[in-house]
């Protein structure tokens, strides 16, 4: 329990109506959207400006209070999940677009924004701001830089770390800094937008963000390949990039995905398909027609069983609609939805949905693999219910294994939802001792009393709160 | 609230929630942007759905006590369930809130004045169709007598909260006892019909919006429908169910089944969304009841909104005609989140030369009437329906179409408030229809 006076401070700091201790208030933010995490916060705090957040982080610091800064809490590794207590960070009043600069191509926002939107007002300037995580309506831009995230157009476009250009940031001695700017080019010292973006909260907070945009694409064409067996598959999300041509999205879903998506959706989906491919290419009109016919052709050579292209927009919507499903159509099966995120070099997505369907059989659980094909991100997806123990425990034997197997194919444990909790008992798996003992040297050095988002990233036993 | 209450509540949650349905809750947050109420609190999590079905899962793992707080936030949800439709899990949200809301009040000590108002409208009005006919002539007396004159100039209305005094001003003229039971139970199609069909009338329909009513029975047999018109029938329940009266609510939908068995027709057609939600859900309501549960399914799988079967019957086709206007229209929230009609309306409405059809932004969002809550949330409600207002004067349109008593009242209550009722109107789907024909048949 946190002293009184120290709910005064805050108080006088961010007024009285943005501090909360309610046991509701606290029960509420005492989750976010990882399965079987949960700790109760001893405050809430909800804050003006950057100003307000050093001084509340000056407090903290001095008396060793853990701070965990949170958005729309749609974390999936529990980076949102205040495991120590203390309190609860919210940017529900920090949520203001400042300024779309269109002679510089850049947007500044503060973290509570909305990420989609921040996409829609950009886009009804004819521009666009690629990453377009699955929560995007709901997602805000301070958790998406913070986690790094991806979506469905990281092949092409990359992920959120390639769009942000400069940060405002609280540290946690208070000290407030800025990196960065609207500048293409800048060595100004170490890269301290770079090693932020996907610090997980664990090394400061971020309280203004500049982020980079590129011209809308004029033109956009839509298909969908299905195959017989998943080889065929692999090799032609290879083929396709090997004939120079990058796809903005390209898409993945295994056999019991589209077994239980046709199932519950009823779209017409071959359901003996071992694979089906979901491809997107935008730009010039001419240009999106070549590649499209291109990789329509590609397809063909490497035995796809049925390749549709879609003729208008709706039918591009029915063709997505597969891929778009496949988490609601999940998540309906079981009370608990896993979903992970092991990612692969792409020329091992095969090799690694194959291992992955022998690890289920191995630990007898039910496991949906859907992602992003093009950048090796994949989405294996298990529907459980946490209620049962002795099924929980084999479910959490099968995800170690398909780390595992991730990094043994040259992969790794997370490709866009972040270690946090969930993820941090792997970590080693990827980095080995000394990776992790640099990566503590750089916590120690940022936040020498460990009162940023503690529990994260480091794995420490016994995590898992109430 | 004291100890012994507490754990009343408690001991009743355990028993009685829905532990699957809890825990089909992945706390995703893809609720979030769609719930009225986590927008309007300023994204306050336990003003969302997410929120509260984790109090409520927190209070069955006895992980929270259930207190003050708790009971209101439940109590401000609007019920609009537009956070289903958004669930990736499909969590059925608005069973869990009645058995939640209802669990709350059976445990509560409700005071002396609040105990009589919920007796008397739960009681002693809604599920008495005569009692309600006594009440709406009232009304008619009001209106047509003068008093309204002499209350209005006289300032009367002044001494009630201001939402109650606006809603004074824009109740529909209601009919007379006479013109009330002057309706007929049975209406033959003359040729060969082509849908057997049962009206369910409802009990605010059927009085205060007589017309709508009149005007639904028309729409069918123009469509072809042969009609029945059980007299047996009443009130819903979708108040009782809504307010934490479960029970109330459950005498009330066995009537109902039983009264529709009766006449065995292929659809039973409403033209309240509320009320069309409520019947859709009494399979839902009766599932534990053996003697009741098939009968309500099926009950239920014959619940088709009017808008849904004109569609159905091509009435789209038929050559409609108005006056050259900008019309938008406001979702019923029941009618798009739990029956799904949401297409329905809007081919109707752009089915009808000169009309303009502009579709408002967030047509979707609850307009904040949501039963009684405007009543009992009053300033709650206001700022939701502020926001809507917003929404339609940027369509420009000076006709707001809804297709639901509640949503109806509230609009007209929008209009007042903004002081657009000498450019604006607000009508019920049907009334606009049978315009529509009307002009048709005259030119």
């Amino acid at each position: 329990m946190l002293d009184k006076s120290i709910i005064e401070q805050f108080k006088e700091i961010v007024g009285e109506k943005n501090v909360e201790t309610s046991n509701m208030s606290l029960h509420s933010y005492s989750y976010d959207a990882t399965p079987g995490f949960r700790k109760t916060p001893d405050v809430v705090v909800a804050p003006n400006n950057t100003e307000e957040i050093a001084e509340i982080v000056k407090i903290c610091n001095d008396h060793k209070i853990p701070l965990t800064p949170r958005g729309s809490g749609t974390n999936l590794s529990a980076g949102t999940t205040p495991l120590k207590g203390g309190v609860v960070l919210l940017f529900k009043h920090m949520n203001n677009i400042l300024e779309v600069d269109e002679q510089n191509l850049t947007i500044t926002v503060q973290p509570g924004v909305v990420t989609k939107k921040l996409i829609d007002k950009v886009e009804a300037k004819g521009l666009l701001y690629p990453p377009d995580p699955s929560s995007i309506n709901i997602s805000t831009i301070g958790g998406n830089i913070n986690e790094n995230s991806g979506g469905l157009r990281g092949l092409k476009y990359g992920v959120t770390r390639d769009y942000v250009l400069g940060l405002k940031i609280v540290l946690p001695n208070g000290d407030i800094i800025e990196t960065g700017g609207k500048l293409a080019k800048d060595v100004a010292g170490y890269d301290l937008t770079r090693l932020f973006v996907g610090s997980e909260g664990t090394l400061g907070i971020i309280t203004e963000a500049i982020l980079k945009l590129v011209p809308m694409p004029e033109y956009k064409k839509t298909m969908l390949a299905t195959y017989a067996d998943i080889d065929d598959a692999a090799r032609t999300v290879s083929a396709i990039i090997e004939n120079r041509i990058i796809p903005a999205t390209l898409e993945f879903l295994d056999q019991p995905t589209v077994e239980v998506v046709e199932e519950y959706n009823q779209i017409g989906l071959p359901t003996d398909a071992k694979a089906i491919l979901l491809i997107e290419q935008d730009g010039p009109e001419s240009v999106v027609n070549k590649d499209i016919e291109k990789i329509a052709e590609i397809c063909k050579e490497l035995k796809a069983v049925t390749v549709s292209v879609a003729k208008n927009e709706q039918e591009a919507t029915a063709l997505t609609t597969a891929r778009r499903s496949a988490l609601s159509t999940i998540a309906r099966l079981r009370p608990t939805t896993f979903l992970e995120d092991a990612t692969v070099p792409r020329s091992q997505v095969a090799p690694m949905v194959k291992e992955i369907n022998r690890i289920a059989e191995k630990y007898n659980v039910k496991i949906c693999t859907f992602g992003h094909a093009g950048d090796g991100n994949l989405h294996p997806t298990v529907p459980t219910d946490v209620r049962n123990k002795e099924e929980y425990h084999r479910v959490e034997q099968a995800f170690a294994e398909i780390f595992e197997k991730a990094v043994e194919l040259g992969g790794t444990i997370t490709g866009e939802h972040g270690v946090g909790a969930m993820k941090a008992p792997f970590l080693k798996l990827k980095l080995g001792e000394e990776g992790i003992r640099a990566l503590k040297s750089v916590k120690q050095s940022f936040d020498p009393n460990n009162i940023m988002n503690p529990g994260k990233m480091f794995f420490e036993e016994e995590e898992k709160g109430e | 609230m004291d100890t012994l209450v507490k754990e009343r509540i408690q001991v009743d949650f355990q028993n009685r929630m829905d532990r699957d349905e809890l825990e089909n809750c992945m706390r995703c947050g893809f609720c979030l942007p769609v719930c009225p109420t986590y927008i309007q609190s300023g994204y306050d999590e336990t003003q969302s759905p997410r929120g509260r079905i984790a109090l409520m899962k927190g209070i069955v793992d006895g992980e929270i006590e259930p207190d003050e707080d708790i009971e209101q936030t439940l109590n401000e949800c609007l019920g609009c369930r537009a956070c289903e439709p958004a669930c990736p899990a499909g969590v059925n949200y608005g069973q869990l809130l009645e058995e939640a809301r209802d669990i709350f009040n059976q445990n509560k000590q409700h005071s002396l004045p609040e105990k009589v108002i919920r007796k008397t409208v739960f009681e002693g009005l809604f599920p008495h169709q005569n009692r309600m006919e006594n009440m709406t002539s009232l009304l008619t007396f009001y209106q047509r007598s003068g008093l309204q004159k002499i209350a209005r100039n006289i300032g009367f209305m002044k001494l009630f909260p201001e939402t109650l005094a606006t809603m004074e001003k824009v109740l529909p003229s209601t009919p007379t006892r006479k013109e009330m039971r002057s309706q007929a139970s049975y209406y033959v199609h003359k040729s060969q019909p082509k849908a057997r069909v049962a009206f369910f009338k409802g009990c605010l329909m059927d009085t205060m919006f007589r017309e709508v009513n009149k005007a639904t029975i028309e729409l069918l047999q123009k469509v072809g429908c042969d009609i029945a018109v059980p007299d047996t029938q009443n009130c819903c329940g979708a108040l009782h169910g809504h307010s934490g009266e479960k029970e109330k609510a459950k005498e009330l939908a066995k009537k109902n089944i039983a009264a529709f068995e009766e006449v065995g027709a292929d659809y039973i057609i409403t033209n309240a969304g509320g009320c069309g939600a409520f019947l859709h859900d009494y399979g839902h309501l009766l599932h534990d009841d053996p003697e009741w549960s098939e009968r309500a399914a099926n009950f239920a799988s014959k619940i088709k909104d009017i808008t849904a079967i004109l569609i159905d019957l091509d009435f789209h086709l038929t050559p409609l005609q108005m006056p050259e206007q900008v019309v938008t229209y406001q979702d019923s929230c029941h009618l798009r989140n739990v029956q799904k009609t949401f297409d329905e309306p809007r081919l109707l409405l752009q089915s009808i030369d000169g009309l303009h059809y502009e579709e408002m932004n967030d047509a979707a969002r609850c307009c904040g009437s949501a039963g009684i809550y405007n009543i009992v949330h009053s300033e709650l409600s206001m700022k939701h329906l502020d926001y809507k207002m917003e929404q339609v004067k940027d369509t420009a349109a000076t006709t707001i179409v809804t297709t639901n008593p509640g949503c109806l009242l509230q609009m007209k209550l929008g209009i007042e408030r903004e002081g657009l009722s000498d450019k604006m109107r607000a009508v019920h789907i049907v009334e606009l229809l049978i315009e529509a024909v009307d002009r048709r048949t005259s030119v």
